[in-house]
């Protein structure tokens, strides 16, 4: 199953990379899951998604999806710090 | 019934033109936010952005009476005293507008997908989230629930 990932702001500074299609495995196919999977890389990937308190995720573009909502292919799931506009 | 994530400057004066046409509206509350002292640059989640705005919007126009509204925020490079934000709201009365215009600008500080980023003279940093901004919004929720509570 393929994902579109985004990351913004300081996660995408830190990890290098503001967009990617990710093939998710389908047992991993939830936002925890490919969480852990984006982790496994190691380096900066395992540190920057480490800590949940600071990384706000939205699963198409909606900030009320919960880390277990199953994904579909071709969603689009983005990481990001809490937001600072206004 | 305007909203618009843009890299242009806009024009107080012309928005407010813009929305108080109708002649039931009596009142036009808006808010301006600019840089303070330090350059920034504003990055944001195209497409996101204006449906997290939208959602916003909708709620405030479940709790008040709005005729109509603008919301312009901007993103890219801006430097001290620079327009970054306006909100502005058209109700036939003040208590509506005022009310709308707060809500919705509280809301955007925590529920719309912007990241600002300092250029400081020693370096740049990405500014990180305030409590006071969560709690600004958490204070809409509380006075909804009591409201709720206090109806028959």
């Amino acid at each position: 199953m393929q994902v579109k990932v985004l990351f913004f702001a300081n996660l995408r500074e830190r990890l290098g990379t503001g967009a990617e299609e990710v093939d998710l495995p389908d047992s991993a196919s939830t936002v925890a899951g490919l969480r852990t999977h984006l982790m496994r890389r190691g380096g900066a990937w395992s540190d920057v998604l480490a800590d949940m308190k600071v990384v706000r995720v939205a699963v198409n573009q909606d900030m009320a999806a919960a880390a277990n909502a199953p994904l579909n292919h071709g969603d689009e799931i983005a990481f990001f710090p809490p937001v600072t506009g206004g | 019934m305007k909203i618009s994530v843009q890299q242009e400057d806009f024009d107080l004066g012309r928005e407010v033109l813009d929305i108080r046409q109708d002649n039931r509206i009596g009142a036009v509350a808006s808010f301006v936010g600019q840089v303070r002292d330090v350059a920034m640059t504003l990055e944001h989640y195209p497409g996101m952005t204006e449906n997290a705005i939208k959602k916003i919007v909708e709620e405030a126009r479940l709790r008040w009476k709005i005729l109509d509204f603008t919301v312009i925020h901007r993103y890219g490079d801006l430097r001290p005293n620079d327009q970054i934000v306006l909100v502005a709201v058209a109700s036939s009365h003040r208590a509506d507008a005022f009310a709308a215009c707060q809500f919705i600008m509280d809301y955007l500080k925590t529920g719309a997908p912007f990241w600002k980023k300092e250029h400081h003279p020693e370096g740049a940093r990405w500014v990180d989230a305030r409590e006071s901004d969560d709690e600004a919004a958490e204070r809409w929720r509380k006075l909804k629930q009591a409201s709720r509570l206090l109806k028959p």
